[in-house]
């Protein structure tokens, strides 16, 4: 518990001093919004289109944050540091899968009312607070997946190519989960059925793959 | 000057006595592939003692710190260090042992003191920041001590790595040829901490050969994996290890 | 000889129904590959389970093929899906069938494991990853299939499964006996790949052993000095 806090504070330490990360995804996602406005043609957005324009820009975004997960670690030999500390190394896992956590948040508190104020034209506040939930979970799957299959990339050789490919198609029921229950608080007008089911399917995928991340760590770690 | 905080009693207690092994390897293979990096060896190194490891490039000088480090499993053998077996009891292990390699291993944006309280928590190590004050000053880092390690010289950073290798007081120090990248003022605000007079258990892997016989109880001459040096320090000369290097002066 | 028998199985029966139109032919092929391919990708998982607890390469080699195998064997289940789409509406591609498109996702997924397996060095690194991957994707294959059945049955009506829910009995029994052909198909594609692959490893252990042996002898292996510390 103390080396998750440990790692996890001097990341977002490094991060708050950097400002690597967060930064540049809010900046990709705003400017995606701008760029499915033209790609679109569309000055308003409700229901289903909405919900996917903001899950795929959110996921692509994400990406961003994903693939600099472990890049200190790698390139400034702090991946020796850690695995040679008297920790568990799981708490490597659950102190990036946290931060990014965090920078999903962050991401999202910038995100969405540029979105709200591009795209939504009624209706977003009320909406806000099942939004809240989809988004934690789905975060909360990203987190897990995204740090895990950060872990992996970082010790390949094309790591910026590798990571999104190997992402995408495992995040698909994410984005299916995501946007299936947003689809709904974004309609106009708005509805609130069926948004539960999805919610289930969410919290479904973050069990199964932040156990399985869990449960592999320690592999993936030793050499 | 700061105050060197008090030695942890507990510990204290677990610390082995010279007449014991500190490190023992037998029949140790690591492979890499299809080949083997290191292959059949066996060493001790008793408490308190400092065995010095010669080689030509690729002969697993590397790869055996690595091991005693725990960052590395062996393929087949047996790797004892303080009286745990590794792999299996690594995380006893690893409160003990310090390892300083060619990468400090500091995070650039952070500053020297940062870093070191970031290891510490990682250790927790008691009176953190005491200790971490006592060691800037050893070896006289102190005054840049909160700026980014990113701005420091090679050399710096080196220093800084040495009091992140000892910050959690470990009874056997592993060095990746330590005086590599640091001036001799350095080296000898360094000597305290890591070298003989530290009175810890030390596997030295350097390529000075004179400096390492002069230093060293013991020697381990490996090439190509394999053991062929291992006789305590007085018993050599220095023309034997460079046969190990293939040089026949 | 297994494999032949797998071969004269699938031809044997597939003419059986030469009165059944040419899209419901194109059905026993299609649907046997792609449930003898998903199994396959995740038994290829529990062999990465097994290359983790045991450390034996000789897992790793078997998720390996086994992946190889099923991702072969995916081209197959796309091409035949096209084909059927195509006979049945008119399109090479159609979104309303989950399974399909489930299968889509997870061959897309599979696929990156080569590139992965290919961009790491270190020999013992990369099968423990592969076996990762495995591990991970074969976890994945239930849970896309949940999630996109779930998102597809909201517009779309299943074809698949009414096809396959009222099948009268001797259609069932020719897809019986098409997907146990498949099934042998693949066992014995996996098992041909794997020999070749276990001599070679084989070989090479050997082939070590034998150096290993070979070294003391060598002139460049002498010990220069050796003097054993004394036991405490």
């Amino acid at each position: 518990m103390r080396a998750i806090a440990a790692i996890a504070r001097k990341d977002l330490l490094v991060e708050l001093r950097t400002k690597e990360s967060v930064p540049a995804m809010a900046l990709f996602a705003v400017t995606t919004f701008v760029i499915f406005h033209f790609g679109l043609d569309r000055d308003r957005l409700e229901g289903e289109l909405a919900a996917g324009v903001l899950w795929v820009t959110l996921l692509f975004a994400a990406i961003l944050g994903i693939n600099r997960l472990f890049v200190a670690e790698r390139e400034q030999g702090g991946f020796d540091g850690i695995l040679m500390a008297p920790i568990e190394r799981t708490s490597l896992l659950l102190a990036k899968a946290g931060a990014l956590l965090v920078y999903l948040v962050a991401l999202e508190l910038i995100a969405l009312p540029v979105f709200a104020l591009f795209f939504i034209e009624e209706g977003f506040w009320e909406a806000v607070p099942r939004l809240a939930a989809v988004i934690l979970l789905a975060d909360l799957g990203l987190a897990f997946v995204g740090a895990m299959l950060a872990s992996i990339a970082v010790h390949t050789r094309a790591r910026d190519l590798l990571l999104p490919i190997l992402l995408l198609p495992l995040t698909v029921p994410v984005v299916i989960g995501a946007a299936a229950a947003t689809k709904p608080l974004l309609s106009v007008p708005l509805e609130t059925s069926g948004v539960g089911k999805w919610l289930a399917v969410l919290a479904l995928y973050d069990l199964v793959f932040g156990l399985l991340a869990y449960a592999v760590f320690d592999f993936l770690m030793e050499d | 000057m700061a105050v060197e905080p008090a030695t942890d009693p507990a510990r204290d207690a677990e610390r082995l006595s010279p007449a014991e092994d500190a490190i023992t390897l037998a029949g140790v293979v690591r492979r890499y592939g299809e080949r083997a990096a290191l292959h059949n060896v066996s060493l001790r190194v008793r408490a308190g003692t400092t065995l010095a490891v010669f080689g030509p490039n690729g002969a697993g000088k590397t790869t055996l710190l690595r091991m005693l480090a725990t960052l590395l499993v062996p393929h087949e053998g047996e790797v004892t260090v303080l009286g745990h077996r590794l792999p299996r009891d690594a995380h006893l292990v690893r409160p003990r042992i310090g390892l300083l390699a060619h990468d400090p291993l500091l995070y650039h944006d952070l500053s020297a003191r940062e870093n070191l309280r970031f290891y510490a928590r990682l250790y927790d190590v008691p009176e953190a920041d005491a200790r971490i004050a006592h060691l800037l000053e050893t070896t006289g880092m102190t005054a840049r001590a909160d700026e980014p390690v990113r701005n420091l010289s090679r050399g710096m950073a080196q220093r800084i790595g040495i009091c992140r290798a000892v910050l959690h007081r470990p009874e056997v120090v592993l060095l990746d040829e330590p005086r590599a990248h640091l001036d001799p003022e350095a080296a000898a605000m360094a000597e305290p901490l890591i070298g003989a007079a530290a009175g810890v258990t030390r596997v030295l892997v350097t390529h000075e050969i004179e400096h390492g016989l002069t230093e060293a109880d013991r020697v381990l001459g490996l090439r190509d994996g394999a053991v062929l040096i291992d006789a305590p320090a007085a018993q050599l000369d220095a023309s034997q290890v460079r046969r190990l290097y293939g040089v026949t002066a | 000889m297994l494999l032949t028998t797998a071969i004269a199985l699938v031809f044997f029966y597939a003419p059986n129904d030469a009165d059944q139109g040419f899209v419901q032919k194109i059905f026993y092929v299609h649907v046997p590959l792609a449930i003898v391919a998903l199994i396959g990708f995740v038994a290829a998982g529990v062999m990465g389970v097994m290359h983790l607890r045991t450390r034996d390469d000789r897992w790793d080699q078997r998720s390996y093929v086994a992946i190889h195998m099923g991702v072969i064997f995916g081209v197959g289940v796309l091409a035949t899906g096209a084909i059927w789409a195509r006979a049945s509406w008119g399109k090479w591609w159609v979104w309303d069938e989950p399974t399909l498109v489930s299968f889509l996702i997870v061959f897309l997924l599979y696929v990156t494991y080569y590139p992965l397996r290919y961009s790491i060095e270190d020999p013992q690194r990369r099968a423990r990853y592969a076996s990762v991957f495995a591990i991970t994707a074969g976890a994945f294959v239930p849970i896309n299939f949940i999630a996109v059945r779930l998102a597809e049955s909201l517009v779309h009506p299943r074809v698949l499964n009414q096809t396959a829910g009222d099948m009268p009995g001797e259609m069932r029994l020719t897809f019986l006996v098409a997907l146990a052909g498949m099934a042998l198909l693949y066992i014995a594609l996996v098992k041909l790949e794997l020999t070749s692959k276990h001599a070679r490893y084989e070989l090479r252990r050997l082939r070590r052993l034998l150096e290993e042996e070979d070294r003391p002898s060598g002139a460049a292996a002498q010990p220069i000095a050796t003097v054993p510390a004394k036991p405490n």
